[in-house]
């Protein structure tokens, strides 16, 4: 079916178009971006007032199918990303089993191709069964789609194991992303240790556990000249290195997550374990940090780490419950709320972190609304208010920090691959 | 609230009381073993003129101790407003004592209530009278005063307000009627 | 008798000290005064919570806190049920809610918690309408043992404003001491922290704290010093010092006393560890004050019941009547009804949720009274 989507604000479209235009979607791609696009027998959307972007990328997404389908499956985790105006995930590797070998790939293909909403890409595991000492076949999994391999959840700790993997995905082409924890560091941790981990009386993760891994991680993929990105940055000292590696010209991409941006360790003062999350909320002055590093371009994109978990696991006194938040269906809407709402960011920068800055990272052809290209669209109503509830939620899990809260900027339509894949009921529709 | 009549003034409440005082020296044939107990706040702040009184009367001065009846009122599951719980003083043993409780209005009747058991938490009286500047009625339970100041007849809607030196800074009682 | 006001007291729990104001804190001493002049009655008991159920629910052993407890709800005429669970080394969480919720179930007004996580008391006011009453979790709170320390402390020195109180021991791992330095630093007191560097907890010093790992400067000035229980026995694989080491270094003698001033409080929590944080001659001797703590213990936990329970009648009282509450739910087209959000009742959550907001919006408050 064609689809008109007639007088949007278009962002990040390859031709600059001033004011309202349309879009013609006609077989899965856009065939055409201009203004006064004659209607004729396609379904016609209405998108004035309205913004439209490139469907969102989202980099950094544990889907948890295969194994932990009680948590999320492909098909619930990819409607949760439509309806937050993801059209692309990159389904993280650490499942059960783990994304480590072609015939896995191919499984998690298969179900992907039966069941998902979204385009989904696929990171491979770094290590066999994701435990660090034994290196994957990088370049059968390149063959068999991999976009990038990395063993998120945790981090190689051994040093010449990891120079190796940066020496091989160099060879293959194969972006590294790197989880940067040392779980020596980390330990028993549960949340950021300072003055909040000492008022709460939990346990405390110190930054060095993060970004001493950065630093460890840096070096050695510049040794090799591989292509690094360093995924949920965290802390200030973590931006800095990252700052100081792209001065010297090295091939350093890096990502933060909304909760990263918005909130501080202070939000832990519930004991609320939806504010539970590795690596762990820093103090109000990383996360200004981050939030100049976004500005800087030091940060490249932002990506959810959205990580379903069961209420009956994440529920629970804080010491127990797991690590990670959902954020598919919220990651648009917080960054609408807290930073273009109050003018600390525009559209197009909100196009590039959400969309064309993951699309060039992991070397997608994604991120831009341009003629002739798989027509990802979304369209959002920049004003409508919504209240995040349970209830609501496309993922089958409801641990989100936005839990209650009121966010602006609603995701009203995502089309993907030419497809209408979500609509709310506050856009109008013809035909 | 508006005032609708004062009732007594600084002249008419010590009168009243040098009578009450006249009136316990007389029922008990004397002060022995009497003991007077006044309920906060302004009960006690009673008991204390009262006790003296008496010392001026019959040359002994009985002891005063005080009661807070907050732990011990029967509408503490339904009161929306929160109660302070003050001290109870009682320095002598209540045991045989002849004990006259003092309050300043009596009406349901539910205050005397809480105090009687309060009193006998704290030992076996020979009996204990009551006395009170004003009885306005409405009882909600079978108590009587033994000694009463003064009987004022009131509607629901009217509350009988004794006003004290020690607490109010003037000696009064009015009648006010509450705002529609 | 004192007759200015306090503010009144408004929360159905007693989670921490870090949420209440200095007058909430000075309300529960003044009520426990009155209270302690009724444990001294020759019939030590009042009515005032006939007919209310409170439950001990201890998942850690704990004789002297349960105990006083007990006595506490029993002088106030409530009934009272010790539950005692074993705690496992892996106790999942949903099983203390749903404890909770069946105790709930079985028409309980008041809850006493005693859990090994910090934030279990939290959790457990979030979801359940009866009172919580936090009697210590995890390194996090233990307010009835910092209040009745302050109250002996006051009952001593008749104010706390200006005292110097030292607090010596294990900080780091101590919820008597987290307790204790929200409470007195609220009250104007001046709290130093003493212990070996390892049992110092990062950034103590922004709690308004000075810290000292030397046990004479600890006490060279100090009004009083509390003194902490030292778990030896905890399995927890952090650094800890040895036993002889730390008495050597950190003990309370008569020896350092005799440097300190004259007559300096000493406190402890129990129970003690003699010859370990003290020796036997100064926890008998004159300048201690532990057997009154352990009276007065009584008198401030019945002060907190009756308070919270108080509290809870009062706003369940409210309640019944018509609400004229505002619920806000603003227009949402794709999203069905309102928040389905546990909206908890409890204040003192709720006050934590209003401090926590970001800049995202207020959290929406749902169909709370």
């Amino acid at each position: 079916m064609d689809i008109l989507i007639k007088n949007g604000h278009l962002i990040g479209a390859a031709t600059v178009v001033d004011g309202a235009a349309d879009i013609l979607v006609k077989d899965g791609v856009i065939a055409e971006i201009g203004k006064g696009i004659p209607e004729g027998t396609q379904k016609v959307i209405d998108a004035s007032g309205k913004i439209v972007l490139p469907g969102l990328v989202d980099m950094h997404v544990h889907l948890r199918e295969p194994g932990r389908e009680d948590k999320e499956t492909v098909a619930t985790g990819t409607k949760a990303a439509v309806k937050g105006g993801v059209t692309s995930v990159l389904a993280m590797p650490n499942t059960t089993p783990a994304m480590d070998s072609p015939e896995r790939l191919r499984m998690l293909q298969e179900i992907v191709r039966k069941t998902a909403s979204s385009h989904v890409f696929a990171a491979a595991a770094i290590t066999k069964g994701r435990a660090g000492t034994e290196l994957t076949d990088f370049a059968a999994l390149k063959a068999e789609g991999a976009v990038a391999v990395t063993d998120d959840g945790s981090s190689v700790d051994d040093d010449g194991l990891m120079e190796e993997a940066f020496r091989l995905a160099k060879k293959c082409g194969l972006l590294v992303i790197c989880h940067c924890e040392d779980k020596r560091l980390s330990q028993k941790g549960v949340m950021s240790l300072g003055l909040m981990s000492t008022e709460l009386g939990l346990r405390g993760i110190p930054k060095e556990a993060e970004y001493r891994r950065v630093e460890r991680d840096l070096r050695l993929a510049a040794g090799a000249g591989c292509p690094v990105h360093i995924a949920h940055v965290s802390c200030r000292e973590s931006v800095d290195l990252i700052a100081a590696a792209k001065k010297r010209g090295e091939p350093v991409t890096a990502e933060t997550a909304p909760h990263y941006l918005i909130f501080t360790d202070e939000a832990l003062e519930t004991y609320d374990p939806n504010f539970k999350m590795n690596p762990p909320l820093r103090t109000k002055a990383d996360r200004d940090a981050l939030r100049q590093a976004v500005r800087d371009g030091v940060i490249d994109a932002v990506a959810s780490d959205h990580a379903p978990h069961t209420e009956s696991e994440k529920d629970i006194e804080f010491d127990h419950a797991e690590f990670g938040v959902t954020g598919l269906e919220t990651e648009c809407a917080s960054l609408v709320s807290e930073f273009i709402a109050s003018d600390q960011m525009t559209w197009m920068e909100l196009a590039r972190l959400l969309s064309s800055a993951p699309a060039k990272i992991l070397g997608i052809d994604k991120g831009r609304l341009e003629a002739g290209r798989c027509a990802d669209i979304v369209i959002i109503d920049p004003a409508r208010e919504w209240v995040v509830t349970k209830a609501a939620f496309a993922s089958k899990s409801n641990n989100s920090s936005f839990l209650g809260r009121r966010l602006k900027g609603a995701v009203e339509c995502t089309i993907c691959a030419g497809k209408i894949a979500y609509t709310s009921k506050n856009i109008s529709h013809k035909g | 609230m508006k005032e609708r009549a004062r009732i007594m003034d600084k002249a008419g409440l010590n009168r009243v009381l040098l009578r009450m005082a006249h009136e316990i020296v007389e029922k008990n044939k004397g002060t022995q073993d009497i003991a007077i107990v006044g309920i906060c706040t302004r009960g006690a702040f009673l008991a204390q003129r009262l006790a003296a009184l008496i010392g001026k009367v019959d040359g002994v001065t009985p002891p005063v101790g005080l009661l807070d009846i907050t732990l011990y009122r029967d509408d503490l599951s339904s009161i929306a407003q929160q109660p302070v719980v003050h001290k109870t003083e009682i320095d002598f043993d209540i045991s045989d004592k002849k004990v006259v409780l003092v309050d300043d209005v009596l009406y349901t009747g539910r205050t005397v209530r809480a105090a009687l058991d309060e009193i006998i938490d704290f030992g076996r009286p020979q009996f204990i009278q009551l006395a009170v500047l004003v009885d306005r009625g409405h009882r909600e339970l079978p108590i009587r005063a033994d000694y009463v100041g003064k009987n004022i007849p009131t509607s629901p809607k009217e509350t009988v307000e004794v006003r004290l030196e020690e607490s109010e800074g003037r000696d009064e009682v009015v009648v006010l009627e509450k705002d529609a | 008798m004192n007759m200015t006001r306090n503010p009144s007291w408004e929360r159905k729990d007693l989670l921490g000290l870090k949420e209440l104001s200095a007058g909430e804190i000075t309300l529960i001493l003044s009520t426990a005064e009155s209270f302690k002049e009724v444990i001294g009655r020759p019939i030590k008991k009042v009515p005032a919570l006939r007919g209310k159920t409170i439950v001990n629910l201890f998942y850690e052993p704990s004789t002297r806190t349960r105990i006083s407890f007990e006595i506490a709800a029993k002088r106030l005429s409530a009934d009272v049920i010790n539950i005692a669970t074993e705690t496992s080394s892996v106790r999942k969480g949903e099983t203390l809610i749903d404890t909770g919720r069946n105790i709930e179930a079985l028409k309980v007004d008041m809850i006493v918690m005693r859990h090994s996580y910090s934030g279990a008391a939290v959790m457990l006011a979030r979801h359940v309408g009866a009172s919580v009453v936090n009697a210590g979790d995890g390194w996090h709170e233990h307010p009835t043992q910092a209040l009745l320390d302050i109250f002996t402390l006051k009952e001593k020195l008749g104010h706390i404003e200006g005292v110097r109180v030292a607090i010596v021991g294990d900080i780091a791992h101590s919820r008597v001491a987290r307790s204790n330095i929200w409470g007195l630093t609220k009250l104007g007191a001046r709290v130093t922290v003493c212990a070996p560097p390892m049992l110092i907890p990062p950034c103590i010093g922004e709690m308004g704290v000075s810290v000292t790992h030397d046990i004479q400067e600890a006490l060279a000035e100090a009004d009083a010093v509390n003194v902490l229980r030292m778990q030896f026995e905890r399995d927890s694989g952090d650094a800890f010092p040895q036993q002889l080491e730390y008495f050597k270094n950190f003990g309370i003698t008569e020896e350092r006393l005799k440097k300190a001033k004259k007559n300096i409080i000493v406190m402890h929590p129990g129970p003690i560890n003699r010859g370990i944080e003290m020796s036997s001659e100064v926890a008998d001797g004159a300048n201690s004050v532990i057997l009154e703590q352990v009276t007065n213990g009584i008198a401030v936990r019945m002060a907190v019941l009756f308070l919270v329970s108080q509290a809870n009648e009062s706003r369940k009282a409210r309640r019944a009547r018509p609400a004229k509450t505002e619920v806000h739910v603003p227009p949402d087209g794709s999203s069905a009804g309102g928040p389905s959000v546990g909206v908890s009742e409890s204040q003192s959550v709720r006050d934590y949720t209003k401090r926590v907001s970001g800049l995202t919006g207020e959290p929406v408050s749902g169909q709370t009274s």
